[in-house]
C-alpha cells in the first residue's frame, strides 16, 4: 500500500472514530433523560385523577386527598420569582451589554452574577430565611419567590447579555446613523434581535427554579391547607415531592411521583409555549 | 456649487493613535464626492467623522473643525441625533434591522415623529420605488428584511436612509459585498439620489470613483493627497503618489 492510500485510509478511519464516538455520547444522554422519562411517567401517571388536581392533601396515613394547594403554590410562587427576577436580569443584562460594556462597574457585575449562578440554591435559601423570614416572624410564599429569583437572576443576566451582544455593532450604528437615540434603538432594534434568545433563556431559567426545593424549605416552607396570604407559609409540589417521598405511606409515594410527572409536564409545557410565541413573533 | 460641508484642519485620534492629519476638502452640494486610497488610509474614519459615528466609543478625540451649513458639528454641544438625521449613512455590510422589510423604513419614519398609518405606507413605498427595490418585493412588505438577498438588502438599507429624507448620505463601500448586477444598481440609485442630496462615497473600486462622482479625494496614510474633480483626478493628477495609485502600481 502506497502513503498516500495509507494517509487516506487513516483520515477514513479517524473520521469514522469522531462520528461513533460522539453519537455514541449523545445516545448516552438521551438514555438517561428517556429512562427518567420513562420512570416519572410509568409511575406518575396513575396517581393522575380528579382528586390529585381538586383536593387537600389527606391527613397522614389515610388514603385519597389530592395536592391542589401545592400545585396551586408551585405556580404562584414561580410567577412571583419571575415577575421579580426576569425584568430585573434583563435590564442587567442590557445594562452589561449596551451601556456598562467595559467599565468597572460591569464587570463587578459580570463577576458577582458569575459566582451566584454557582451558589448551591440551600446557601441562596439560607440567605433568605436570614434576610427574610427571621425579621418577619416566619415562613412566607413571598420569602421562597424571592429565593427563587435570587437563583434565576444571574442566569437572566448572563444569558441576557449575551444574547444582546450577538446583535452585531453594525445594527446598533445603523439606527444611530439614522438619528435615534440610545434607547430606541435598544428597545425597537437590539432587542428585537435578540428576542429569541432571550425568552429562550428565561424560560430555562423559570424551568430551572420551577424545579428548586433546597431553598423552599427555609422560606416558603409547607402547608397542608389553602393558603391565599402571601405572608403565610405555603405548600409547592417539590416540597411535598421531598416530604412525600420520604415519608412511610405507599400513597404517599405514589403522591410524589404524581407531583414529579406534573411538575416535568408544567417545565414542558412553558418550554413548549415559549417556542410558539417566539415562532409566530418571528414569522 | 456651493460647499455642504467644509473640512478644516481635521485631525483624528484613536485613543494615542492619530488616524488622520490635517484634512482640508470641501465636499459640494448635490454632488456625488468619492474617496479612494490603499486600506488602512483613514477614508472610512474619515466618513464617520461627519456623522460624528466616532462619539459612539471612548478614547476617539477630533481636533478642527467641519461646517456643515454654516455650523461646526465638532461643538461639544452639538445634538447628535438632529446631526444624524440630517447626516445619513449607508454601511459596508447591509445592515437590516432584525424586523419586517416594511418596519426597517418606517422605523426611521416614526423617529422623525411620522405617526399617521397611510402617510407611513405612502412613503415606505415611495422609499422603495426611488431606490427601485418595489417591483422587487412589494408583494413581501411583511416578511422579514434578512430574507432579501444582499444585494436588496443594500437597497433597502439606502432607502431606509434615504426616507427620512437627510441633506447629505455618507456610503462606506456599499458596494463591497455585492455582485456586479446589483453594483451597478446601486450606481445608477447613486446618479438619482444626487438630484437631491449630497452625497459622499468611500470606495476601493476606482472605476466605480470615475463612473458616478463629480469629486475625488484620494488618501494615504490619514492625508488627503489630492482632493479635485474625478475627471482630474483620473485624466491627469498633480500627485506623483495619486498617478501611482490610481494606474495600480501600488496599493
Amino acid at each position: 500500500m502506497d502513503s498516500q492510500s495509507f494517509h487516506y485510509m487513516r483520515r477514513k478511519f479517524y473520521n469514522l472514530l469522531a462520528l461513533s464516538v460522539s453519537v455514541l455520547s449523545a445516545g448516552f444522554g438521551i438514555f438517561f433523560l428517556f429512562w427518567i422519562l420513562k420512570d416519572v411517567i410509568s409511575y406518575g401517571l396513575p396517581a393522575m385523577n380528579g382528586a390529585f388536581f381538586a383536593e387537600l392533601p389527606a391527613p397522614p396515613g389515610a388514603e385519597g386527598g389530592g395536592l391542589a394547594n401545592a400545585i396551586f403554590g408551585t405556580v404562584l410562587i414561580t410567577v412571583i420569582a419571575t415577575v421579580i427576577g426576569v425584568p430585573s436580569g434583563i435590564l442587567a443584562g442590557t445594562y452589561l451589554s449596551e451601556y456598562g460594556r467595559k467599565s468597572r462597574i460591569a464587570s463587578v457585575v459580570r463577576f458577582v452574577s458569575d459566582i451566584l449562578v454557582s451558589a448551591p440554591s440551600i446557601v441562596v435559601g439560607v440567605f433568605v430565611y436570614a434576610l427574610l423570614v427571621k425579621p418577619f416572624g416566619g415562613f412566607s410564599a413571598i420569602a421562597g419567590a424571592v429565593a427563587l429569583s435570587i437563583i434565576m437572576l444571574p442566569v437572566v443576566i448572563r444569558t441576557s447579555e449575551e444574547m444582546l451582544k450577538l446583535v452585531p455593532d453594525a445594527t446598533r450604528e445603523a439606527a444611530l446613523a439614522l438619528g435615534a437615540p440610545h434607547w430606541k434603538v435598544t428597545v425597537h432594534v437590539v432587542y428585537r434581535g435578540a428576542l429569541r434568545g432571550i425568552t429562550t433563556g428565561v424560560m430555562l431559567a423559570v424551568a430551572r427554579v420551577s424545579g428548586e426545593t433546597a431553598p423552599l424549605l427555609f422560606t416558603s416552607f409547607n402547608n397542608s391547607f389553602w393558603n391565599f396570604d402571601m405572608s403565610e407559609p405555603t405548600a409547592t409540589l417539590t416540597v411535598t415531592i421531598f416530604n412525600y417521598a420520604m415519608g412511610p405511606y405507599e400513597d404517599w409515594h405514589q403522591k410524589a411521583w404524581g407531583g414529579a410527572f406534573l411538575i416535568t409536564a408544567m417545565v414542558l409545557c412553558v418550554t413548549l409555549l415559549s417556542r410558539l410565541i417566539v415562532r409566530r413573533r418571528a414569522a | 456649487m456651493t460647499d455642504k460641508i467644509k473640512i478644516k484642519d481635521l485631525n483624528f485620534h484613536y485613543g494615542a493613535k492619530q488616524a488622520l492629519k490635517n484634512i482640508n476638502l470641501s465636499v459640494k452640494e448635490k454632488e456625488i464626492t468619492a474617496l479612494i486610497g490603499p486600506s488602512g488610509c483613514g477614508k472610512t474614519t474619515f466618513l464617520r467623522c461627519l456623522n460624528r459615528m466616532h462619539d459612539l466609543y471612548p478614547g476617539n478625540r477630533y481636533e478642527g473643525e467641519i461646517i456643515l451649513d454654516g455650523m461646526n458639528i465638532l461643538d461639544k454641544g452639538l445634538d447628535l441625533i438632529k446631526l444624524r438625521s440630517k447626516v445619513g449613512m449607508v454601511f459596508q455590510k447591509p445592515t437590516p434591522f432584525p424586523m419586517s422589510i416594511f418596519e426597517n423604513i418606517a422605523f426611521g419614519l416614526k423617529l422623525i415623529g411620522i405617526r399617521k398609518k397611510k402617510e407611513i405606507s405612502e412613503r415606505v413605498e415611495k422609499a422603495l420605488r426611488d431606490s427601485a427595490l418595489w417591483d422587487e418585493i412589494k408583494d413581501r412588505l411583511h416578511e422579514p428584511a434578512l430574507s432579501l438577498s444582499g444585494g436588496q438588502q443594500q437597497r433597502l438599507c439606502i432607502a431606509r436612509a434615504v426616507a427620512v429624507e437627510p441633506e447629505v448620505i455618507l456610503m462606506d463601500e456599499p458596494c463591497s459585498a455585492l455582485d456586479p448586477v446589483a453594483t451597478a444598481k446601486i450606481e445608477d440609485l447613486m446618479t438619482d439620489l444626487k438630484k437631491y442630496y449630497t452625497v459622499v462615497i468611500v470606495t476601493h473600486n476606482m472605476q466605480q470613483a470615475a463612473r458616478v462622482s463629480e469629486y475625488t479625494g484620494f488618501f494615504m496614510l490619514g492625508e488627503v493627497v489630492e482632493f479635485d474633480f474625478t475627471q482630474k483626478i483620473f485624466t491627469a493628477p498633480a500627485n506623483k503618489l495619486t498617478e501611482d495609485y490610481i494606474t495600480g502600481r501600488f496599493g
